[in-house]
């Protein structure tokens, strides 16, 4: 498969297992998922159900035991950890319940970052950064920092900064967690209009409202998939109103 | 839904017409509740009657307006402050179907669980991207939605909870199963040894 055609993301029989012998933990078990350019997948599930493990996997953060990984038609399986270093920055956005977004840096530096870390140059960095803020209605806080903004304005900026440059994979972790109900509405809207616009956003959530946004939504108990939910009215019968 | 009172409520904005009240209505409740003209004006007989309303001279087209008497106004304010009643907790089908379901035997309350989860999650979705579809600033129709939203995702968190409860009890029967029959293993061992004696 090439870059253009794969799916942004392909997880096939996907295991991990901690520690070994007595102590070994099965986190995640024979999981195969595959989300597409401008698709939405929320993945629900129990404390302890294998959430955070897959996340991680499909970050490149963590190894698994057994089993495929490809982000945008690159299999992770045998590469260098220069290469997944490379791979995470100019591909993978993530996005976190506390926002990790750096205090001494402004809106603007903060989302540019990634794109200075790959050395893109600082003209590059710095307009990329201003049309990915502009993507979640933040422009105008370009020169702000981070204390000086809500915290549903903060959640803004790091979706700009998991998305900015050619980064299409967008993975989020209980990123409302910290919010009040109609801010992480908010939240849950950019990340939605980031789908739309053509990533591919995975959303790890207990919160079924915020699951409700995505197009699909996997659920997990003890490491499996044990079933999945898709919108079932076609976009065109939307018109406002059931 | 009380119309008689919705009506009241409509009418403190000054008088108005069968037809001016129906569009008042299903404008300010974002269409969620069809009203037919029908409907609208046999209540407003009927308020007529309990003295509530009092009906005026048509006008030039023809329009016959209806106006609040002084019992009319006191019964809207008296409205608000008024909670709203509660649907009877016998009438919730889901509820009832999975708490049959826990005491049948043979019946697969996981799985019924599970079926009702999936029904409800893609209604959430549906009410998810219906209100997000819906044009910008009719407040009217999100804040109807919204209502439908939280009461799937309350539906959502209800089913979530049994099914926890449920894998929990069903751990501690084979936890106390186990242990039960580690003791009769014990005691059988403690009378062989005692009769080999």
């Amino acid at each position: 498969m090439t870059a253009d055609t794969a799916p942004a993301l392909w997880m096939s029989g996907v295991t991990k297992t901690y520690g070994t012998g007595e102590a070994q933990v099965t986190a995640l078990v024979d999981f195969t998922l595959d989300v597409q350019a401008g698709e939405m997948v929320a993945v629900m599930g129990t404390s302890g159900s294998g959430k955070s493990t897959l996340l991680a996997i499909a970050g490149a953060l963590l190894t698994p035991t057994s089993g495929t990984v490809e982000v945008a038609g690159q299999s992770l399986d045998r590469m260098s950890r220069t290469a997944l270093a490379r791979l995470r920055r100019e591909r993978i956005g993530f996005v976190f319940q506390d926002f990790n977004l750096l205090p001494s840096l402004t809106v603007l530096e903060n989302v540019a970052l990634p794109l200075d870390l790959a050395g893109a140059s600082r003209a590059t960095a710095r307009s990329q950064a201003r049309r990915a803020l502009a993507s979640v209605g933040m422009r105008q806080r370009a020169a702000n920092y981070p204390d000086e903004l809500s915290g549903g304005q903060q959640q803004r900026v790091a979706i700009a900064r998991a998305t900015v440059g050619s980064r299409q994979l967008l993975l989020a972790d209980e990123p409302t967690g910290a919010l009040d109900s109609v801010t992480g509405d908010h939240v849950l809207e950019g990340l939605r209009e980031r789908a739309d616009d053509g990533a591919a956003v995975v959303l790890v959530t207990h919160d079924a409202r915020h699951a409700a946004w995505a197009d699909r939504i996997v659920y997990l108990a003890d490491g499996r998939m044990v079933d999945q939910a898709r919108a079932s009215l076609p976009d065109q019968l939307l018109t406002g109103k059931p | 839904m009380s119309i008689k009172q919705a009506l009241l409520a409509l009418l403190t904005e000054g008088e108005q017409y069968g037809y001016e009240l129906r569009a008042g209505f299903e404008t300010r409740t974002g269409g969620a509740w069809p009203l037919n003209i029908g409907q609208v004006y046999t209540t407003l007989d009927r308020l007529e009657k309990s003295g509530l309303v009092e009906r005026r001279e048509p006008d030039a087209e023809g329009h016959v307006h209806y106006g609040l008497t002084d019992a009319g106004r006191a019964s809207a304010d008296k409205w608000w402050v008024t909670p709203a009643p509660h649907p009877s907790p016998g009438r919730d089908d889901v509820a009832m179907k999975i708490a049959l379901a826990v005491s049948i035997p043979g019946a697969d309350v996981a799985r019924v669980i599970q079926v009702q989860r999936r029904s409800t999650m893609e209604t959430l979705q549906d009410l998810t991207r219906a209100k997000r579809a819906s044009a910008d600033g009719d407040d009217a129709w999100e804040l109807v939605a919204d209502s439908l939203i939280f009461r799937a995702e309350a539906e959502l968190r209800w089913l979530d909870h049994t099914e926890t409860r449920l894998a929990q009890r069903s751990k501690r029967t084979l936890n106390l199963r186990a242990a039960e029959e580690k003791r009769t293993d014990s005691r059988r061992a403690a009378d062989a040894a005692e009769a080999s004696r």
